[in-house]
């Protein structure tokens, strides 16, 4: 991360929901071509920001801006230039992954050829299940093939990984990394620190509708440690996924 | 996996001016017209129902009215009554030969009268007719006290000069108003109201609640182009059904078509504007329906009183007049006018005009309703 473009500029954030004030004067940037985590408990108002960029949300007071777009003015056209994974979305029922995918080709206006888009994913085998009959993993990876059919240069993901298996899981980084190595710029949300801290560049902590940090997270560790932090415990070499992992192998199964 | 890379180079970015909305909407009107005909509620409801009430219909209803007539045992049959009777079609004379049984049928209404003739031993006259009525069907019984009356009225007249008068009768030859000619209106009516009722409320219901809109808010398709694609998708699917429904009624039934395709094109004008409308009722359901299982009881309560109280199955001149204000207040009962009008009398569209500036004020009426009632999220 030589040079650091921003491409989303988040200003002064709020967003309040009648009485609840679910953003309170939230600011980071995220920079260009990077992977950028949002992490904190549930209801600290990271599906409400990243819904709120997604231009899904209006905002109370702050200012967005999204490569060089206002959500304010410009919204269709950061539409355009967005991929959003949502927590929980369903798909159009009765369909199969190709018609879904032809869908979205028109709803975003390009021409792709479906079966690419599941090569991607590695879902070329289920071109003619219906989503319903996906496994958790693999529903996810379709979720994310549907938020490269623009070519975005940003995508939102929202607990991709959540209820996934170790193998899933790893399988989805991958998925994450090649598509960041590809030019575009990711922003996720987890409850997971692992992963979090194998896949983001920078993260930032959300608590009660406001950033408590934002760094790297071998910076946050260490700043953690420098305050002089120790363990209960002693780190061993591996833990117990790598356990999991090293009994279950490594290849997903689904 | 590893052809991420070439995600750059195999479609350009959407850049600006190239967006498409009636491209969208197209999609939209595909994906949806898949999804309608793979789901099996929508196939029923628009066509196994209306066709199910077609042939049960067809076959009943076939040759009008019947009197079931059964002939005593021992009784003489080689006499001019029963001979002239059995001339007459709308008598149909019951092989059965047990008194028990016919006496038990009697009372059930099974048989509408039993008829007993038997030979004067005193001469004349030469025949004395004993007939039975059931009070259980006095209406055909009268019809054939009438018939009784005239065939026994020409055989002691045969060979006599009239004194007063001679009835000199004829009719005019008309279309066959078959039993069908009454139904398949009706029933396509049904057929609409469902699709638009029940398919559009469903749909719109779970598209919000499953979050596919909210899916498809992210990408830069406009909301009437989701409304559009929808209603394209409903409509196509609608007159798909009713073309289908006619041509079988058409063929299987000879539901009478006078201008032949003329007629069916007016038909299917019809049914659009019919299904335009039903599927404002369907919009103003899913936006009132708090759950999925809400929506039936819902929709019933729109859709149940027009199947029964719009003329599906029995003219509204039928109804009692204090029942006749409120169905002469329901849009499915001027769709099913106008549709009988048209295929069976050959009115124009311009002809039933009345009939469809109601069904447009409905429409202006339940679309401003949907519109405040209608949720996105």
């Amino acid at each position: 991360m030589e040079k650091k473009n921003v491409i989303i500029s988040v200003k002064d954030l709020v967003k309040n929901y009648d009485d609840f004030k679910a953003v309170q004067g939230l600011s980071f940037e995220v920079y260009e071509n990077e992977i950028f985590g949002l992490l904190g408990p549930n209801g600290a108002g990271k599906t409400t920001t990243l819904e709120i960029i997604e231009t899904l949300r209006q905002k109370t007071a702050g200012e967005v801006i999204v490569d060089g777009f206002s959500v304010d003015t410009d919204a269709n056209a950061i539409k355009r230039i967005i991929g959003v994974q949502l927590q929980a979305a369903g798909y159009y029922p009765n369909l199969n992954l190709v018609e879904l995918l032809e869908l979205f080709s028109g709803l975003y206006g390009v021409s792709v050829k479906p079966m690419e888009m599941l090569e991607k994913v590695n879902l070329q085998d289920k071109a003619k299940a219906k989503y319903k009959a996906l496994s958790g993993g693999q529903k996810q990876r379709f979720s994310i093939a549907t938020t490269l059919i623009n070519s975005p240069k940003i995508i939102f993901l929202d607990e991709p990984t959540t209820g996934l298996d170790p193998q899933a899981r790893r399988n989805l980084w991958d998925l994450i990394i090649e598509i960041r190595r590809a030019g575009t710029t990711v922003v996720i949300t987890t409850h997971y620190m692992d992963e979090a801290e194998q896949l983001c560049d920078r993260v930032a902590f959300v608590e009660r509708g406001q950033i408590i940090a934002l760094d790297t997270p071998d910076k946050l560790i260490d700043d953690l440690v420098a305050s002089g932090f120790e363990r209960k415990k002693e780190v061993k070499k591996a833990n117990l996924e790598d356990v999991f992992i090293n009994l279950t192998g490594q290849e997903w199964r689904e | 996996m590893n052809n991420i890379q070439s995600n750059k180079n195999l479609n350009s970015p959407s850049g600006a001016g190239g967006y498409s909305h009636i491209k969208a909407t197209l999609a939209l009107a595909k994906a949806s017209f898949r999804s309608i005909m793979r789901s099996p509620s929508a196939v029923v409801f628009t066509l196994a129902f209306p066709l199910i009430f077609i042939l049960v219909f067809g076959f009943l209803g076939g040759g009008g009215t019947k009197i079931d007539l059964a002939v005593k045992p021992g009784s003489d049959v080689n006499n001019p009554i029963i001979k002239s009777l059995q001339k007459i079609s709308v008598i149909r004379f019951s092989k059965s030969t047990d008194l028990v049984a016919i006496n038990k049928g009697l009372e059930k209404g099974d048989y509408d009268a039993i008829i007993d003739v038997e030979k004067n031993p005193a001469g004349m006259p030469a025949f004395i007719t004993h007939v039975k009525y059931t009070s259980a069907s006095m209406d055909k019984g009268s019809i054939l006290k009438s018939i009784l009356n005239e065939v026994t009225y020409n055989l002691n007249t045969q060979n006599l000069k009239p004194t007063i008068t001679e009835i000199q009768a004829t009719t005019v030859t008309a279309r066959v108003y078959r039993q069908i000619d009454f139904i398949l209106p009706g029933q396509l009516g049904f057929s609409l109201l469902s699709t638009g009722v029940f398919g559009t409320a469903f749909v719109f219901f779970s598209l919000r609640q499953n979050l596919v809109i909210k899916r498809f808010f992210a990408t830069p398709v406009r909301r009437s182009s989701i409304v559009l694609g929808e209603g394209i998708a409903r409509i196509g699917f609608a007159l798909l059904g009713a073309l289908v429904i006619i041509l079988i009624g058409h063929f299987g039934f000879k539901f009478t078509l006078i201008h032949g395709a003329t007629t069916v094109i007016n038909m299917l004008i019809l049914a659009t504007m019919g299904v335009i409308v039903f599927m404002g009722f369907g919009f103003v359901v899913s936006g009132l329906a708090k759950s999925e299982s809400t929506i039936p009881p819902i929709s019933n309560i729109i859709t149940l009183p027009q199947f029964l109280l719009s003329g599906t199955f029995f003219s509204v001149d039928a109804f009692p007049t204090w029942l006749q204000p409120i169905s002469r207040a329901l849009p499915l009962t001027y769709l099913n006018d106008a549709m009988r009008q048209v295929a069976f009398e050959g009115a124009g569209l311009w002809d039933v005009k009345h009939q469809i500036l109601i069904l447009v004020l409905w429409g202006i009426g339940i679309y401003a309703v949907a519109v405040k009632t209608f949720k996105w999220e």
